[in-house]
């Protein structure tokens, strides 16, 4: 019997409410299936199972919070005869967090609201039969997760209002207070515990901008790369060549992950931000990445992450160049061990042959956690980074 | 092909933006200052504003040409033009 528990989706959990169960007792699953929807401080998020059977039983209910490392559910393996006497719904698992009902009412729409008011994308026809009705727009949700909300979604909302207004009204402020909570636990666990060090590397990245600017010149809009697409897979291959700062520092000891799974920091509209991961980012294509990359961007804003995008980055990567930053010396994500940033991309005086030039160069950092690496190996890591840069073309 | 006047691509440009970054008001944009300036987008968002476009005239537009999309009333030159010139 597989005993399915609840997953940590993230250092900062330490409990989840179980909002639906999209599984029932007889029920084949495969193996990454997703098979409920559980909501943390970060959102709502789809959560995935690791093993191929039959539900056997659903251990707790849909609205209860439930600590991490609970039993959820049970699943016959291949070849595994039924239980005997099934147990009825909810009697195992004593260590359940007791949960009031008047919360477990409120988390529901709470849960369905976090998920859109990341990014809700609305038809302005329906922005103004709101303003109408007075209905506020973030707690509209659409017909369907990621949709544009329309007139018609308004006018559902406008008459749900005025059947439970509490519910609808407490929404939204709360989820951005519960995603300040979770980033403030983890960046204090981070700060107490992570004896960080940082580098900086300053680095010439004229050939692969020329290289970009070339390739997507071939390119439909539909089909452009970002320009930090390039950059990821660079970081990925670099970090194979370092693997000290790739993986975890777990109760005392060092856990390098053969896998390179890139956290992307991916700040969300309205504040607060998360890291979810794109898996084997070493082993993908450049089309692949920016196919991820597309992917992973749309569901934090307008839709909803996966358990194990949440759970298993090996490293994060921040981009923060977009507002101008030059270099970001980043906070490591517990139990991560490392984290790199990069600036934005600035046309700056270069000496090479003992002339100076001008040449587009970029900050490159690196935060990492001196428990796992030293600073030597750090500053192989900024330098395989910017040796891989240099020739683009292999990086595809 | 359809052809807009400056009414209808600034329309159509506060469609893409409102689709991208629901929060914009239209009224609120200074035409001449820079749209990034005014509104929270990062190149995703603009990658996307630029598609929205793409559909809805039908003209694909370079990178290189980015840089005349940086403020309102560049941006309904630029797609006029455009758009008249595939007439």
């Amino acid at each position: 019997m597989y005993e399915f528990r609840m997953p940590s989706l993230g250092a900062d959990m330490e409990a989840g409410t179980l909002v639906e169960w999209l599984i029932k007792p007889g029920d084949e699953v495969q193996r990454g299936q997703v098979v409920a929807v559980v909501e943390t401080q970060k959102g709502a998020v789809d959560v995935e199972i690791w093993e191929t059977g039959t539900v056997d039983k659903l251990v707790v209910e849909a609205g209860r919070k439930v600590p991490v490392g609970e039993l959820l559910a049970l699943l016959r393996t291949v070849g595994e005869p039924a239980a005997a006497a099934p147990e009825t719904l909810g009697t195992r698992g004593a260590p359940q967090v007791a949960t009031a009902p008047a919360i477990v009412a409120a988390a529901l729409p709470r849960a369905e609201a976090a998920a859109v008011s990341a990014r809700q994308r609305v038809a302005p026809a329906a922005r103004k039969l709101a303003e109408e009705l007075g209905v506020d727009i973030a707690s509209v949700q659409a017909a369907e997760p990621g949709a544009v909300i329309s007139r018609a979604d308004v006018e559902r909302a406008a008459q749900a209002k005025t059947l439970t207004p509490a519910v609808a009204k407490a929404a939204a402020p709360d989820w951005h207070a519960q995603m300040r909570m979770a980033i403030a636990a983890a960046m204090s666990r981070s700060k107490r515990e992570i004896p960080h060090y940082y580098l900086a590397s300053d680095i010439d990245v004229t050939a692969v901008s020329s290289w970009l600017e070339t390739e997507n010149l071939k390119r439909s809009v539909t089909e452009r790369l970002l320009p930090v697409v390039p950059f990821m897979k660079a970081v990925a291959l670099a970090l194979r060549e370092v693997p000290e700062l790739n993986g975890f520092w777990i109760d005392g000891a060092w856990r390098p992950s053969a896998a390179v799974h890139l956290g992307m920091a991916i700040a969300m509209r309205g504040g607060g931000l998360v890291a979810p991961a794109i898996h084997d980012a070493d082993r993908k294509s450049l089309d692949q990445l920016m196919a991820d990359l597309r992917d992973l961007i749309t569901r934090v804003r307008s839709g909803r992450l996966r358990s194990s995008e949440m759970s298993d980055p090996t490293v994060t990567f921040t981009n923060l160049g977009e507002q101008g930053v030059e270099g970001v010396f980043g906070v490591i994500y517990p139990p991560q061990v490392a984290i790199v940033g990069l600036g934005k991309i600035t046309e700056r005086p270069w000496v090479e042959g003992g002339a100076v030039v001008v040449r587009k160069v970029v900050t490159a950092t690196l935060a990492a956690d001196h428990r796992a690496s030293d600073g030597h190996r750090g500053g192989l890591f900024l330098a395989a980074l910017d040796r891989l840069l240099q020739e683009p073309e292999r990086l595809r | 092909m359809t052809s807009y006047n400056r009414e209808q691509i600034r329309d159509i440009i506060f469609d893409a933006l409102g689709a991208i970054a629901p929060e914009v008001e239209p009224a609120l944009i200074a035409p001449d200052r820079p749209l990034r300036e005014q509104i929270d987008i990062d190149s995703f968002d603009f990658l996307n504003f630029i598609i929205r476009l793409h559909e809805t005239l039908g003209i694909d537009i370079p990178e290189k040409d980015y840089a005349e999309l940086l403020t309102l009333n560049s941006a309904v030159e630029y797609l006029t033009r455009r758009c008249a010139a595939q007439q």
